[in-house]
């Protein structure tokens, strides 16, 4: 690796450390109802939705109360969503006079949206009006976020609480996720943004005329208000086709930097907001620490595998190498801007959360480059992970990880002061079985039926690659697209909408449900015989519990994908 | 202490035994318990209806691999019912050992008139009273309610020193099958037949009564959910092989399938329990419940009584300290002499101290011509009269009394002396000459040897001891601090002890609590683990969840350490057996699509003869691991007081590296062998 990158790795690493603790401990108190400086703006406006949408924030819900209003929400607002696309052309706001979506689109949009996934199957600038990207989609890049950072303060407060029936008000904390985290960081950035230039308005697109004469229509738009939350929410559904590609969507190095930064920022911040809200800092730390080593752990091969290049072009004379003049590495699918750390950096840092905006081709990277993003999402989204959806996915993990190992102490297995007993083990092996089943099964399916095959764009294992990444992206709701599929068909349109769906909510059922049977729980008090949760045993374990649980399940389809495809290609085989 | 005998681990009937009833157990409704075992015979006479097509169909070369793999496979599932089967088979051993003591006794049972009535011991019923006179077996478990007697509980605890039995006080439990030596009791029987500690023992040791503990089941669920997800993770590579264009054959699933689930945890499980609720037995405990042996491993809290546990019981002689103006020697042998005949622990203690310290001899009083007199109830002191002195010993004031009115004054700093001694927990007892004080005796409640270790120990372990005593706060603080207990309960009442353990399980500590007294038994069911002495009263026994037989208090540290062991045990093997996955994976991948995919030779870092060698070689190791396994699930694996941590980073390393790197070189030994024995 070049010392440039390492450089450029370990600042972003820096700050990303920076910013999550004080994110972190301010969203423990919006989370604990505390004090905070906003709030003599914002108190006001809270009440008043409340007041308008007759929620009374005192009534806490049990976990089943929880998810419920959850799923509620989730359903209506993602009819609301299906209706305005399918009616956009009759609504305003659309210069360019863009037809309804089609039905199965419109479902997997629809499903895409309110799963935090935003998969795109459409190209933007081409498919969607203004209307529908501001409203529809800004909106839910805003409260599906929102609904994820709410779940993961309820399974916080799961494992805070003694002997409680509550896990706290899922429209309060939705409200106070997005009045009081979201809303006033994407302000602040979106004008970043703005600055850098960034566009955001109702124009037209424009007609210019190239250097060369040729003709080309570009599209404008209020850009950067959805660009900032696409990153900070971990959404990652582009405004144009390109996504962070786009120079209108990420114009500049600076740009690049903010992007990935808001990407990591929440997951991060969560872990702090963690170990506040349990009373124990060091708890948060250990769970900051496990995320940081597998991101540096997927990132360093990353850039390493791309900045190297491919050993076909450099027998065939093609100079691979950094200079001053280029950044050499595999450039293909790249923008020159960016360069070989940037792309392959933020490629792991979009699929370490599950955020999956992209800024270079993910398809076009090399086989082992390709590989961290898929493997990344195959870890089950917990490095920093989706906007709530990571810290209550590695909660999990953690739960499972100190049942395997913690019984190894001399104890029964406890977390937090939390006896782990079978009913979390029911629901922590739920989790675990569904993402594998919502992954694997449609995969096998592609793989054999013709409506599948007849998607990929190449033969061999890449093309089998290709499946396995849509199908695990929908998963876990990452929704960055390995690029090459022809996923807007019928066939990938509904059963990707159907595997996000289930991704998202079948996951966080069990998650909520972990935290509501722990909450009730009393917490046995630490002693020199308990299992130490903040120590480096601890984070080596559950490193150790995410890679191989990860790795099992997925061993034998990356095995027949990238790596085959890596083996391939130095022996001089491409696809 | 007299532990059971565990049989060799080996032994050649329990080994014959078992190797039938793993026969035995491969009826699938027996299999079914154990799903992961379960999914393995499924699988297993899958695989043998592929072979009959095969070798039907004359692929002998196939038939050939495909036999061999059904072979492991079956073996597979029969080293798991092994495994159970020595577990079981060590149980009933020990069932048999005890069935030896259960002979037909005749009960003589008081009937109306308080007649005695001869009637076998197996119609006796809760209630009725006998009448066991020496040379006697008692007939039934119960409660003695007249006498007092000399029992030989060998039988039930293999200690062969008779024990006193006696009614009224904590000592009135009797056992069944155990024998009257000397006097004679009446006994309220407790038990109806069958429901006596012996019976009991009986079906715990032989595993009748066994049901899945907490722990168990969680583990179960965890094991099953991992089944499920290689169970998926099979099915789908068929058609990911499809697509390449390979066509997986059903064997070499199964033999994938087989050694990606936890196999090795999934056969040893039922064993590891088994062998725990062994070793509490071999240790003369009786749990009510696998539960509470699960219970122990975790408690925080243990509350010890004072008395015969942490101390000896008697105040002993410690030190002698005169008053100013007498020499310790004087005193020494003044105090030996008020002692000569003074037959009291006390008394004993005094003599000892003086030989020791100042090589005074014990005489005997006729010797010396003197005349003891005895303590009573009035003077409330003891002493000598020789050669016309008048030695007295006994508590302050009354010997400053006898001092007064004999015209002497007691010396000023005498009373500074006493008041020391009380502050630091011990008995003064002042001796006097006449009218001359000469010092006063250091009486100390004697804190059992090595008690320090075993709180050393238990402090290593994790667990706050707390000290109960009916002593005032000062002689409990003292000796507390002697003996290095953790905290103490002083002027300890029923209601001060239940209050004391509900506050420490308010704090979200489980607290385990050893008593012997019916005062005990509130506490002793209030307690996470109560285990009750079998000498105490049935309120206390009834009230415990476990029973020492041996009645010895410090015998909770084995209970926890063997509840701590069993935990630990299913977390090494699971870890253990998660972790071979990795090197089983990197055995089969490559054979499966090497056809395909030539490259993939690179991940056969093993470098494995031939697909087929490698795919044989882990299914053979995955069926060896459990055999191999098997002392270490019937022993144990070893607990060592060094904290979580520690524990934590050296069986992670031990089980959980060492499983990832142990299979590599097993697999690379099984497929040279096979190799070279042309077996695949």
């Amino acid at each position: 690796m070049l010392s440039n990158s390492v450089i450029q790795l370990i600042a972003f690493f820096l700050i990303v450390t920076a910013i999550s603790v004080p994110l972190g401990l301010y969203m423990a108190r919006v989370f604990s109802n505390e004090r905070t400086f906003l709030d003599p703006v914002l108190s006001p406006i809270e009440k008043l939705i409340y007041k308008l949408c007759g929620i009374n924030p005192g009534i806490e819900m049990g976990w089943a109360g929880y998810a419920v209003s959850m799923l509620a929400f989730s359903l209506i607002s993602m009819i609301f969503l299906y209706a305005l696309q399918r009616l956009q052309y009759y609504l305003p706001l659309n210069p360019q006079g863009l037809a309804g979506v089609p039905p199965g689109l419109a479902f997997n949009t629809a499903a895409s949206f309110v799963t935090n996934t935003n998969w795109q199957a459409y190209s933007g600038e081409q498919t969607l009006s203004y209307l529908t990207q501001m409203v529809g989609l800004t909106s839910h890049n805003f409260l599906s976020a929102a609904a994820g950072i709410a779940m993961a303060a309820a399974v916080i407060r799961g494992f805070a609480r003694r002997s409680a029936k509550t896990i706290g008000n899922f429209w309060v904390d939705l409200t106070r996720a997005t009045l009081w985290v979201l809303i006033p960081i994407s302000l602040i950035f979106a004008v970043i943004l703005v600055w850098q230039g960034v566009p955001d308005n109702f124009s037209p697109y424009v007609n210019a005329k190239t250097i060369e004469g040729a003709s080309q229509t570009i599209a404008e738009g209020p850009v950067a208000s959805q660009e900032i939350i696409k990153e900070l929410g971990t959404n990652g559904g582009g405004f144009m086709s390109a996504n962070s590609a786009h120079p209108y969507e990420n114009p500049t190095p600076l740009t690049n930097l903010i992007e990935m930064l808001a990407i990591f920022s929440i997951g991060a911040g969560l872990t702090h907001t963690f170990g506040k809200m349990v009373g124990d800092r060091r708890q948060g730390w250990a769970l900051f620490a496990v995320m940081s080593i597998l991101f540096f752990a997927g990132a360093t091969p990353a850039i390493w595998a791309e900045q190297r290049g491919n050993p076909q072009f450099s027998a065939i004379g093609i100079d691979q190498h950094a200079s001053a003049t280029q950044s050499g590495g595999n450039m293909e699918g790249k923008e020159v801007r960016f360069g070989i750390t940037d792309s392959a950096l933020f490629a792991t840092v979009t699929t370490d959360t599950s955020c999956g905006a992209v800024n270079a081709m993910h398809d076009s990277f090399t086989p082992l480059g390709g590989m961290v993003p898929m493997v990344n999402m195959q870890l089950g989204e917990v490095i920093f992970g989706g906007a709530g959806s990571g810290l209550y996915g590695i909660i999990v993990m953690a739960v499972l990880a100190v049942f395997i190992a913690g019984l190894m102490v001399g104890r029964t297995p406890e977390y937090l002061g939390k006896k782990i007993e079978a009913r979390e083990m029911k629901l922590a092996m739920l989790y675990v079985l569904i993402f594998p089943t919502v992954i694997l099964i449609p995969t096998a399916l592609a793989t054999v039926l013709p409506a599948g095959l007849s998607g990929i764009s190449n033969p061999g294992p890449h093309g089998f690659s290709q499946i396995l990444y849509a199908y695990t992206e929908a998963g876990a709701n990452n929704g960055s697209a390995f690029g090459g599929i022809n996923a807007n068909v019928p066939f990938y349109n509904v059963s990707i909408a159907i595997v996000m769906l289930l991704g998202r909510f079948m996951m966080a059922i069990p998650a909520l449900a972990i935290a509501g049977s722990v909450a009730a729980k009393k917490s046995t008090a630490a002693s020199a015989g308990t299992f130490p949760t903040d120590g480096i045993p601890f984070v080596f374990l559950l490193i150790g519990v995410i890679v191989i649980v990860g790795a099992l399940t997925f061993f034998c389809a990356v095995a027949l994908g990238p790596i085959v495809e890596q083996l391939l290609m130095m022996s001089g085989k491409l696809f | 202490m007299s532990d059971r005998k565990a049989p060799a681990l080996w032994n050649r009937e329990i080994v014959s035994r078992a190797a039938i009833e793993s026969f035995v157990k491969l009826d699938p409704r027996l299999m079914i318990r154990n799903p992961v075992m379960f999914v393995v015979e499924v699988t297993s006479v899958l695989v043998m209806f592929t072979l009959l097509r095969d070798t039907l169909a004359h692929r002998m070369a196939l038939a050939g691999f495909e036999f061999q793999i059904a072979l492991w496979l079956w073996f597979t599932v029969l080293f798991a019912n092994f495994a159970e089967a020595m577990a079981e088979g060590r149980g009933k051993a020990q069932a048999d050992n005890l069935r030896k003591t259960r002979t037909e006794t005749q009960a003589k049972l008081i009937i109306e008139g308080g007649q005695t009535k001869l009637v076998p011991a197996a119609q006796l019923r809760r209630g009725d009273v006998v009448m066991v006179a020496a040379n006697d077996v008692i007939p039934g478990d119960g409660e003695i309610i007249e006498g007092i007697a000399a029992v030989n509980e060998a039988a039930i605890t293999g200690e062969s020193a008779p024990v006193i039995r006696e009614s009224g006080g904590d000592r009135s439990g009797v056992t069944g099958g155990t024998t009257v030596i000397s006097d004679w009791i009446k006994v309220k029987i407790t038990a109806n037949p069958g429901e006596t500690f012996l019976d009991r023992m009986i079906a715990l040791v032989e595993g009748a009564q066994r049901q899945k503990t907490p722990n168990e089941i969680a583990l179960s669920i965890l094991l099953s959910g991992l089944t499920i997800v290689f169970l998926l993770v099979v099915v789908t590579l068929y058609p990911f092989g499809l697509y390449g264009g390979t066509r997986l054959a059903l064997p070499v699933l199964v033999a994938l399938l087989v050694c990606l689930i936890p196999t090795t945890i999934g056969g040893l499980l039922s064993a590891i329990g088994i062998a725990g609720m062994d070793r509490l037995v071999q240790h003369n405990v009786l749990a009510m419940s696998g539960r509470s042996v699960e219970a122990a491993g975790d408690v925080d809290t243990l509350l010890l009584d004072k008395t015969g546990t942490i101390t000896l019981g008697n105040r002993m002689a410690a030190e002698f300290i005169p008053v100013q103006g007498v020499d310790k020697r004087e005193l020494a042998e003044a105090a030996q002499l008020a002692s000569l005949a003074d037959e009291t622990p006390e008394g004993r203690s005094i003599v000892v101290l003086a030989k020791r310290e100042y090589n005074l001899r014990g005489r005997e009083l006729g010797e010396v011509g003197a005349t003891f007199i005895p303590f009573s109830a009035q003077t409330r002191m003891s002493g000598v009269d020789i050669g016309g002195r008048r030695i007295r010993k006994g508590a302050a004031d009354q010997i400053i009394r006898f001092v007064q009115e004999n015209r002497g004054t007691p010396p000023t700093d005498l009373q500074a002396i006493v008041e020391r001694i009380a502050r630091s927990g011990g008995t003064p007892l002042v001796v006097a000459d006449e009218s001359k004080a000469l010092g006063v005796i250091y009486l100390k409640d004697m804190v059992k040897e090595g008690i320090r270790e075993r709180f050393e120990r238990l402090r290593a372990m994790g667990l706050r001891t707390v000290m109960i005593t009916g002593d005032n706060p000062l002689t409990a603080a003292a000796i507390a601090k002697e003996s290095g207990v953790d905290d103490f309960l002083a002027e300890a009442t029923p209601e001060t002890k239940l209050r004391l353990i509900r506050e420490e399980q308010n704090q979200g500590k489980l607290v385990a609590m050893i008593g012997d007294g019916t005062n005990d038994a509130p506490a002793l069911a209030q307690a996470d683990v109560g285990i009750a002495m079998n000498a105490g009263t049935q309120a206390a026994r009834e009230a415990g969840n476990m029973i020492d037989l041996d009645s010895n208090p410090t015998k909770v540290m084995e209970v926890v350490e063997i509840g701590k062991q069993l935990l630990m045990t299913r977390g090494a093997l699971t870890t253990f057996s998660i972790a071979n996955d990795v090197a089983k994976y990197f055995a089969i991948i490559p054979a499966l699509f090497i056809v395909e995919y030539p490259q993939l030779q690179r991940l056969n870092v093993m470098h494995l003869a031939t697909p087929q060698s490698a795919i044989l070689s882990a299914v053979i190791f995955n069926a060896l691991i459990i055999v191999a396994l098997i002392p270490l699930a019937l022993r144990g694996v070893r607990y060592r007081p060094v904290g979580a941590a520690a524990i934590l980073t050296r069986n992670l390393f031990i089980y959980g590296v060492g499983g990832v790197i142990i299979p590599f070189i097993f697999i690379k030994a099984i497929d040279i062998i096979i190799t070279a024995l042309h077996l695949a």
